[in-house]
C-alpha cells in the first residue's frame, strides 16, 4: 500500500474517533439536559424502575448469598492461623459493604440490564419504532433513554443495600456452620466495624455505577446501526464497556475514599 | 395553513447523499390539498429517503421543504414536533411499538402530544380509529399476534388518531398478499375521503399506484423522471418507464 493511502486511512480513523467522542459527549449532555427539562416521563421512569428491579432481584440475591458464604469460608482458615477467628464478622462486613456487594451488583446489572437496554433500543431502531415515535412528534430520547438512565441510577443503590444484606446473611450462615453465633451477635459485630463513610460510599458509588451502565447501554442501543447485526453489537458493547466502566469507577472510588480515610 | 392555500407540501431542489453517494438529486415536487400523490420507482431510488427528509427523520444536504405553509428549516424542535403531529407516517414495516398492545400504541401519541389523559375520551378515540381500519376486535392484542396486513392497518390507525392533514405512506402494500394489498389500497382511498388528507404514497406496486393515485411521479436515479396521471404515464413511450410498467404488468397476470 502506498504511503499516501496509508496516511489517508490513518487520518480517516482519527477523524472517526473524534466524531465518536463528540457524539458521546453530545449524548451525555443531552441526557442531563432532558433529565431536568419538563415534561417529565414519570410513569415510564417508574415502569423501568420496577422492571429493572424485578429483572435482577433474584439473581443478585442468589449470587450475593453465595459470594458472602464463599468469602467467609475462604477467609476463615487464614484468620484461624493468626488466632483471629472472632474478627471474621468484621472482616467480612468490611469486604462486603466496601467492595464485594457493590461490585457484584454492578457486574450483574451490567450483564442483565445493560444487554437488555442495548438490545431493546437497537432492535427498536432496526424496526423503525424510534423513527415512528419521532415522526409522531414525541421525543423518543426522553421516553426511551432518559427514563432508563434515571431508573438504573436510582435502582442501583437500593439493589446494593439488598445485595449487602443478603451477602451478610450468607456469611452468617457460613460462620454459624462452624461456630455457634447468634444472628444478632453477628450483625452487631459486623456493623461495629463499619464507619459512616463505608455506608455512605456503598450508597453513592452504586449511583455512579448505575449512571455509567445506563449511559453506556442506552448510547450503544440508541446509536446502533440499522442492520440486524447492530442489535448483537449493541448488546455486546453495553455489557463489555459497562463492566470496564464499573471497574474504573470502583478504582477511582477506592482512591478517593482512601485519601479521605 | 388556511383552507385557501392550495399546497399542503412543497419540496424544492432537494439533495441528499450518503458517504458521497447521491441518493436524491435536485428533487422538486408539490402536494396539493386533498391530493393523493404516488411516488413510483424501483427499490433503492431514494423514495423512502425523500419522505423521511420531509418529516425530518433524515436531514437533507440542500434544498427547501415547506410543510403546511411553514419552512421546515426555520422551525425549532418544538415547532417541528407540532408540524409532525399534523403528518401521519405509515412505515414500511408498520413500526408498531412491540412492547405495547394495540390500544397502548394508539394512545401513546394522544397522551404525550395532545395531552389527553381522560380514559373515556381515549377509549372513544381509539375505538373510532380502529373502526376506520376495520380492526376494532384487535384492540387488546399485541403487535406480534397480528398479521402483516393487520399491522399495516393498525399503523395507519395510529397515524389517523392524531387527525393528520398530510399522510405519508412508505410502501403500504410491500410484503402483502393481493387481497390484503387491495384492502390497504381501499383504506388509503377511504382515509382521503373521510379525513380529507393530502397524501404521498411511496410504492413500486403498479396496482397500488393505479388504484390510489391522482397524480404519479416516477423517480429514477434520485430524480423526478416523469410526472402525470397513471394513464398518461402508461401511454409514455419511454424505455425506462416501459420496462418498469411491463415488468409489473406481466407479474400481475
Amino acid at each position: 500500500m502506498k504511503l499516501k493511502e496509508r496516511q489517508q486511512q490513518e487520518i480517516g480513523k482519527g477523524r472517526a474517533l473524534l466524531i465518536r467522542i463528540a457524539s458521546v459527549f453530545r449524548f451525555v449532555v443531552r441526557v442531563f439536559k432532558e433529565m431536568f427539562t419538563p415534561p417529565f416521563e414519570w410513569g415510564e421512569t417508574l415502569n423501568q424502575f420496577y422492571l429493572q428491579g424485578n429483572r435482577t432481584l433474584l439473581l443478585i440475591g442468589f449470587t450475593s448469598f453465595l459470594a458472602g458464604a464463599v468469602f467467609t469460608r475462604q477467609s476463615r482458615p487464614s484468620l484461624i492461623e493468626f488466632g483471629a477467628e472472632s474478627w471474621l464478622p468484621s472482616l467480612v462486613s468490611i469486604a462486603i459493604v466496601r467492595g464485594l456487594g457493590p461490585l457484584i451488583t454492578a457486574l450483574i446489572c451490567a450483564g442483565k440490564l445493560g444487554s437488555n437496554m442495548g438490545a431493546e433500543l437497537s432492535s427498536m431502531k432496526v424496526t423503525e419504532q424510534i423513527d415512528a415515535m419521532e415522526a409522531s412528534g414525541t421525543n423518543p430520547f426522553k421516553y426511551l433513554v432518559v427514563t432508563r438512565v434515571l431508573a438504573t441510577m436510582l435502582m442501583m443503590p437500593i439493589l446494593v443495600v439488598y445485595a449487602d444484606t443478603v451477602s451478610l446473611f450468607g456469611s452468617f450462615l457460613a460462620v454459624n456452620y462452624y461456630s455457634q453465633i447468634t444472628l444478632k451477635l453477628f450483625f452487631t459485630q459486623a456493623f461495629e466495624s463499619l464507619t459512616f463513610l463505608d455506608i455512605f460510599s456503598s450508597v453513592i458509588k452504586p449511583f455512579f455505577f448505575g449512571l455509567a451502565i445506563g449511559l453506556v447501554s442506552t448510547y450503544a442501543g440508541y446509536n446502533a446501526s440499522r442492520a440486524t447485526v447492530g442489535v448483537g453489537k449493541a448488546a455486546n458493547q453495553s455489557v463489555v464497556i459497562s463492566m470496564v466502566f464499573v471497574f474504573v469507577i470502583d478504582f477511582l472510588a477506592v482512591q478517593i475514599l482512601g485519601s479521605i480515610r | 395553513m388556511t383552507d385557501t392555500e392550495p399546497l399542503a407540501l412543497k419540496v424544492e431542489h432537494l439533495y441528499k447523499s450518503f458517504d458521497d453517494r447521491p441518493v436524491l438529486i435536485d428533487i422538486s415536487l408539490s402536494l396539493h390539498r386533498g391530493e393523493n400523490l404516488v411516488i413510483l420507482g424501483r427499490s433503492g431510488m431514494g423514495k423512502s429517503v425523500l419522505i423521511k427528509c420531509i418529516v425530518g427523520l433524515i436531514e437533507p444536504d440542500a434544498g427547501k421543504i415547506t410543510i403546511l405553509g411553514k419552512d421546515r428549516d426555520a422551525l425549532d424542535l418544538k415547532a417541528l414536533n407540532r408540524i409532525r403531529q399534523k403528518i401521519g407516517f405509515s412505515f414500511q414495516g408498520s413500526a408498531l411499538y412491540d412492547s405495547m398492545s394495540v390500544r397502548e400504541n394508539l394512545e401513546f401519541s394522544l397522551k404525550r402530544n395532545a395531552g389527553i389523559h381522560d380514559q373515556q375520551q381515549l377509549d372513544q378515540m381509539v375505538h373510532d380509529a380502529l373502526e376506520d381500519v376495520g380492526l376494532r376486535h384487535a384492540i387488546d392484542q399485541m403487535p406480534a399476534e397480528l398479521s402483516g396486513g393487520m399491522r399495516k392497518r393498525i399503523g395507519i390507525a395510529r397515524s389517523l388518531i392524531q387527525k393528520p392533514e398530510i399522510m405519508l405512506y412508505d410502501e403500504p402494500t410491500a410484503g402483502l398478499d393481493p387481497v390484503s394489498s387491495s384492502e390497504i389500497n381501499e383504506l388509503i382511498l377511504e382515509v382521503k375521503q373521510k379525513y380529507h388528507t393530502s397524501s404521498i404514497i411511496i410504492t413500486h406496486d403498479i396496482t397500488c399506484a393505479r388504484t390510489t393515485a391522482d397524480r404519479i411521479i416516477y423517480m429514477h436515479d434520485g430524480r423526478c423522471y416523469l410526472e402525470g396521471t397513471f394513464e398518461a404515464l402508461d401511454r409514455q413511450d419511454d424505455p425506462q418507464l416501459e420496462t418498469f410498467f411491463n415488468y409489473y404488468k406481466n407479474n400481475e397476470r
